[in-house]
């Protein structure tokens, strides 16, 4: 074992993936297309969301370099609009909503809690399905002309001043949100109902925690959005007047439903990002996540806070002072748990034996990025600066590193860290470390001189400037040219890594979580035999009792060669 | 550099000569709004360095090499219980703080000059109460408190002064205020913030910091003629308003005489201080905003009436310290009433005082 | 999405259709035809689907929440609009459907019943009676939504003020006493048909949606799908039926009873 990777394989010359995996088990495209296995419906969740972050990607180009200038004059303001619009709605519902719950949470949560599937595997099908028919009606927005109204849908202008495909903007979040729903719903029935014996509530991996408070949101915040697309849509076709001011509606009803759920919505696009930098600084530090309960608990008070906080983006709206005090002093309080995760994860590090394997180099950006977006946050959670910076590229810079700095860095490192289990091939670790690191400092070098144009008053949504602003904004231009390399970059090399990588074995990592004790990509019904759960989670002296155990009964039974460490198929059993 | 590429050049000479990393301070409470980021900067820094610290010194004594087999360490509820308070007073103390600083931003002092702003998509009017009348431009005064009211014809706009560090939410149909306190003179970027439609990023304009005197100058330079509580006098008349608010014995409306600013009772129970927003509120919905003892009569000028009518009326009715004058009109306004009621509304502000004065 | 868990608790063929190559279900022949394959036990799948029935039930109060805030607001602001508008509703209709869905709730209370105790004709006939109520109370909805209609009070271009305005014209405006309203009231009674057609306009989708799954239901009730031990499915069914009741039950007294507590 080298010393600065965790890395074990199997030795490549005899070792193979296994024949039979869920990927092997059926062929064909209707196999994929009316599969109900969670595996496969995550594949499925990955394509699809890979290509909305690419629609979303290029839009984000765009609008990058039209802001190259500071008068217009790449495309029209008409058109600029739709990209930001496009690039909004795209990426929050359709890549950073399902992004991590639907790929990593599908995959995993059923094997990490030692279960077959997920609890209602056809509701999983049928949420996927929505996914889809949401993304298409987006698409089809996209091509009969798009939307200009931002993916905040602020009324009266989305109601009766835009001319741009809203009802097609909104139905598409509407069907998408039911798939959210359904996914989150399925996922606290599965953590209820479908833990394998002796997995306890606290002796749940923290990934778990995390998405077991990412589906309280999902499905208690979702069915508000679904209802105010309702409410939109019919605005717009039948001229009922519920937002309307004209006819003595409230257009601040609508910011406040908008955001009762678009708020704990920004929770649903980094709880997930906390669970999987548990695992992964866990296992690369060797050791048990510090404060383990803390950890958990947290999750789940992100979930509750993150409802009494939505009237923070309404603080210049002219809601009373009072209940700004209220909302400003609830949004103080879910900056705590983040700071304990935060704190906890660095002490995790502590007496651990530390190596720097891409996921973990994801992890490092991660907590660096959060923290900053975290930060930045608690200054707009303050009533005083928030006057100054919301609305303006400050708040831009500050969502983006909490949501692309902190998710993307987390799924990125989730996805390299899961890579061995769900295609059973590593990807090649140095391109995989190079891309970390180019990430970082792109994504830096982006949205950092975002923060600083925002307190120099720079508003959001602006096609032309002023042109002072323009420095800081080719800098920006730069960055987002650089990150476009460090996402593009994965994406060939994991590709490649399908046919080239080398044989993972089933536990590339030396984890301790129940997925890695299973063969990779594993069965389509996960465990040969029904896992028992006898021991801690993040037990790495369990890991090597076990695997000290395994070893031995290899060395005696020498007839078994033909599979490569055939004892760890086999479930964990009491060392 | 210019021969070889204008573009470079124009960015190194031009761009760089102008570039800056942090806004001007020109109001009262950009010094005290600056402060308290810096301390949560501050805050935040040395948070995020200890955060760095730790996971770089952890990496460095505990990476594989020099420590190859992990010590689990099960979690220490003291050291949680530290990075959980320490962490919750710093917040209260940034949130007390910045309540205090928003009070300030939201509660104007009670001599403040007022002005109203118009947002539509997309330009900014600007009302002073003297008659002047701007669009994309706003002069103010060093020295003195200027409450701003706004309102939207149409959409949600913001209007943000970043240099002042305020901003308010322009609303349809609701009167926002802000006020603030210039102190420098110059010329200051005026931005329209929250997005509202195509040419949303050219919904900016100037404002231009004036001393006093100056300031007193251009008041005088760019008067129209008439002040806005004249045009609303006007548009009082026109409307007939004096046949029910005319303060006599026999009158069906209350009295509007030094209404603004007391406290009524309404018809409901409900007790209200006179402001802007009830003024408006009670000529464009007036069943529910009824004065006890009246009955609810009052025909709604919604839809009759434009938002610079309003401020014109409203504006009107503030100033009126006696009811001699509207008395005074009853008797001379025998105008049939559609020849002024169709050129007030829309016709009258901007016909008169349309000019755009800088 | 009232149907999860129709599609949870499939049949035999359902089961086996989805998983041809399963091991797990081979292995254990003693498991009954409707337990999946991911299931240790049908005690853990019934657990597990009225669990996500309740969840689900959840969502929906969050669903219909948006609506009653926005009603709770509004009828606070504009309460002698919102009385009006009440008026025109007539609370005989209002009252029949209310007793139509309470009856349809006790039909499906039935069906439940039945299902668990095994009698396949009475639990046929339970859940078709349940379907005809809710007919029923759809036909009854059609007829209140088409007087609304002739009387220009669906909400847009061509709302009419004529009821409010005028109540002496209107026969039941003048049944109910009223005065007349001052045009910015009136103009507020078009906020409470907004609120009316959407919220009786929700219930009725989930209605809709109710009584699809109501005609598959009696078709498989047919074949004896149901009463065979396996009455999970009906019984999560009640539960959603159940639910538009009483969201019915809420509509009905928040809609029509404004003025008559």
């Amino acid at each position: 074992m080298s010393a600065n990777t965790i890395i074990s394989l199997p030795d490549q010359g005899t070792a193979g993936v296994p024949k039979k995996n869920y990927l092997t088990q059926e062929n064909g495209l209707l196999s994929w297309l009316l599969t109900r296995d969670h595996k496969r419906i995550a594949i499925l969740y990955l394509l699809t969301t890979g290509f909305f972050f690419v629609i979303g990607g290029m839009a984000a180009a765009i609008i990058r370099l039209e802001l190259l200038t500071p008068t217009g004059d790449l495309v029209a303001s008409d058109t600029y609009n739709k990209l930001f619009s496009i690039h909004g709605i795209i990426m929050v519902f359709f890549f950073l909503v399902p992004i991590a719950p639907a790929v990593l949470g599908n995959f995993l949560i059923p094997m990490m809690i030692g279960a077959k599937d997920v609890a209602l595997p056809r509701i999983n099908l049928l949420s996927w399905y929505l996914f889809t028919i949401g993304g298409c009606v987006e698409l089809y927005m996209m091509i009969v002309g798009g939307v200009d109204t931002g993916w905040t849908f602020t009324t009266p202008l989305s109601t009766h001043y835009v001319n741009t495909n809203v009802i097609a903007a909104a139905m598409g979040i509407f069907i998408a949100g039911f798939s959210s729903i359904l996914t989150g719903l399925n996922f606290i029935v599965t953590i209820h109902k479908m833990r394998a014996p002796g997995m306890t509530w606290f002796r749940l991996p923290l990934f778990i925690w995390s998405y077991y408070g990412t589906s309280i949101i999902f499905v208690l915040a979702t069915p508000v959005i679904a209802i105010t697309m309702v409410l939109i849509m019919l605005e717009r076709v039948t001229g009922i007047g519920v937002f309307d001011p004209a006819k003595g509606g409230d257009p601040l009803l609508f910011q406040h439903l908008f955001w009762f759920y678009s708020h704990p919505a920004v929770y649903v696009m980094i709880l997930p990002g906390m669970g999987i930098i548990s695992e992964v600084i866990s296992n690369f530090s060797r050791k048990r996540v510090f404060g383990y309960t803390a950890v958990a608990f947290s999750s789940v008070a992100i979930a509750v806070f993150s409802f009494f906080v939505w009237a923070h983006h309404m603080f210049i709206m002219g809601i009373s002072t009072y209940s700004a005090l209220v909302f400003s002093l609830f949004s103080m309080l879910v900056a705590i748990p983040s700071a304990i995760k935060v704190f906890n994860w660095s002490a995790t590090l502590y007496k651990g034996s530390i190596t720097f394997d891409t996921p973990m180099l994801y992890a490092f950006g991660f907590i660096g990025l959060f923290t900053i977006g975290g930060c930045t946050g608690v200054m707009l959670a303050t009533l005083g600066v928030d006057i100054h910076v919301t609305e303006t590229y400050f708040i831009v810079a500050h969502f983006h590193y909490v949501m692309v700095g902190g998710m993307v860095s987390a799924f990125m490192a989730g996805l390299h860290f899961w890579w061995p289990k769900m295609t059973g091939r590593m990807y090649p670790e140095s391109l995989g470390r190079l891309a970390a690191v180019i990430l970082f400092i792109g994504f830096n070098l982006t949205f950092f001189p975002q923060f600083i144009l925002g307190y120099l008053g720079m508003p959001r949504r602006y096609h032309f400037y002023p042109p002072e602003f323009q420095v800081l904004n080719v800098f920006s231009t730069a960055g987002a040219s650089i990150l476009a390399i460090g996402y593009l970059l994965p994406v060939l090399y994991l590709i490649w890594s399908l046919k080239y990588g080398a044989i993972a074995g089933n536990n590339p990592w030396q984890a301790t979580g129940l997925e890695w004790q299973t063969q990779s990509p594993p069965l389509t019904e996960n465990f040969t035999v029904m896992p028992v759960m006898d021991h801690e989670a993040y037990d790495y002296e369990w890991l090597e009792r076990q695997t000290l155990a395994s070893q031995n009964l290899e060395n005696q039974s020498q007839a078994n060669q033909s599979q490569v460490r055939p004892k760890e198929t086999e479930v964990p059993r009491a060392g | 550099m210019n021969h070889i590429s204008p573009v470079i050049y124009q960015f190194l000479v031009k761009r760089l000569t102008d570039f800056r990393l942090f806004p001007p301070e020109a109001s009262k409470i950009a010094p005290q709004m600056d402060a308290l980021f810096f301390f949560i900067l501050l805050v935040s820094l040395v948070g995020l360095t200890a955060v760095v610290l730790l996971v770089a010194s952890f990496s460095i004594l505990y990476n594989r090499q020099r420590h190859p087999v992990a010590v689990q360490v099960e979690g220490s509820t003291l050291l949680e219980a530290t990075w959980t308070i320490i962490p919750l007073g710093l917040f209260l103390m940034m949130f007390v703080w910045g309540a205090l600083i928003y009070f300030r931003v939201y509660t104007p002092p009670p001599n403040a000059m007022n002005i109203y702003v118009v947002g539509k998509q997309w330009m900014w009017k600007v009302e002073h109460s003297g008659g002047q009348h701007e669009i994309n431009a706003l002069h103010v005064p060093t020295g003195r408190a200027v409450q701003l009211t706004l309102i939207s014809e149409d959409v949600f706009h913001s209007f943000s002064i970043p240099a002042f560090r305020v901003k308010r939410e322009v609303i349809p149909g609701r009167y926002t205020t802000v006020w603030f306190e210039a102190t420098t003179p110059g010329t200051y970027h005026l931005f329209c913030s929250q997005y509202c439609g195509t040419n949303h990023s050219q919904m900016t304009g100037d404002v231009l910091v004036m001393t006093p005197e100056d300031y007193r100058k251009w008041l005088a330079g760019s008067t129209s003629g008439a002040s806005l509580a004249q045009n609303g006098e006007r548009l009082f008349a026109s409307l007939s308003c004096a046949a029910c608010h005319n303060a006599r014995p026999d009158a069906r409306g209350p009295s509007l005489a030094n209404v603004y600013g007391s406290r009524l009772t309404l018809a409901n129970g409900q007790f209200i201080t006179v402001d802007e927003a009830y003024l408006r509120q009670a000529i464009l919905n007036p069943s529910q905003h009824v004065t006890q003892g009246y009955a609810p009569i009052m025909p709604t000028y919604q839809g009759q009436i434009s938002e610079e009518g309003v401020i014109a009326l409203v504006e009107f009715i503030k100033h009126l310290d006696s009811d001699y004058r509207i008395q005074q009109t009853l008797n001379t306004t025998d105008l049939p009433p559609g020849s002024e009621e169709k050129a007030a509304p829309a016709g009258q502000a901007p016909a008169t005082q349309g000019r755009v004065k800088k | 999405m009232p149907d999860s868990p129709a599609m949870t608790h499939g049949t035999q063929e359902l089961a086996n259709s989805a998983d041809p190559g399963n091991a797990a279900n081979s292995a254990h022949p003693e498991h009954p035809p409707y337990l999946l394959h991911h299931f240790e036990s049908a005690g853990q799948q019934a657990d597990a689907a009225g669990f996500a029935m309740w969840l689900f039930l959840l969502t929906e109060v969050m669903f219909f929440s948006g609506l009653f805030t926005a009603y709770l607001i509004y009828r606070n602001w504009y309460y002698r609009a919102f009385v009006a508008g009440s008026h025109q509703l007539s609370v005989v209709w209002g009252t029949t459907n209310t007793a139509v869905l309470i009856l349809s709730s006790f039909t499906m209370a039935m069906a439940v019943w039945c299902s668990k105790t095994g009698r396949r004709r009475e639990l046929t006939l339970c859940l078709t009676l349940t379907f005809l109520l809710g007919l029923g109370f759809l036909g009854i909805k059609g007829i209140e939504y088409h007087e609304k209609f002739e009387k220009h009070h669906v909400p847009g271009r061509h709302y009419s003020l004529q009821s409010f305005l005028y109540p002496d014209s209107d026969a039941a405006a003048r049944a109910a006493g009223d005065r007349p309203l001052p045009l910015d009231d009136a103009r507020h009674t078009e906020v409470y048909f907004s609120l009316y057609f959407l919220m009786t306009g929700m219930h009725a989708a989930h209605m809709v949606i109710g009584l699809c799954i109501l005609g598959f239901m009696i078709l498989r009730a047919r074949a004896g799908a149901y009463t065979a031990g396996h009455a999970t499915f009906v019984e999560n069914f009640g539960l959603y039926w159940h639910f538009i009741d009483i969201v019915w039950i809420y509509l009905f007294a928040l809609l029509y009873l404004i003025s008559r507590h």
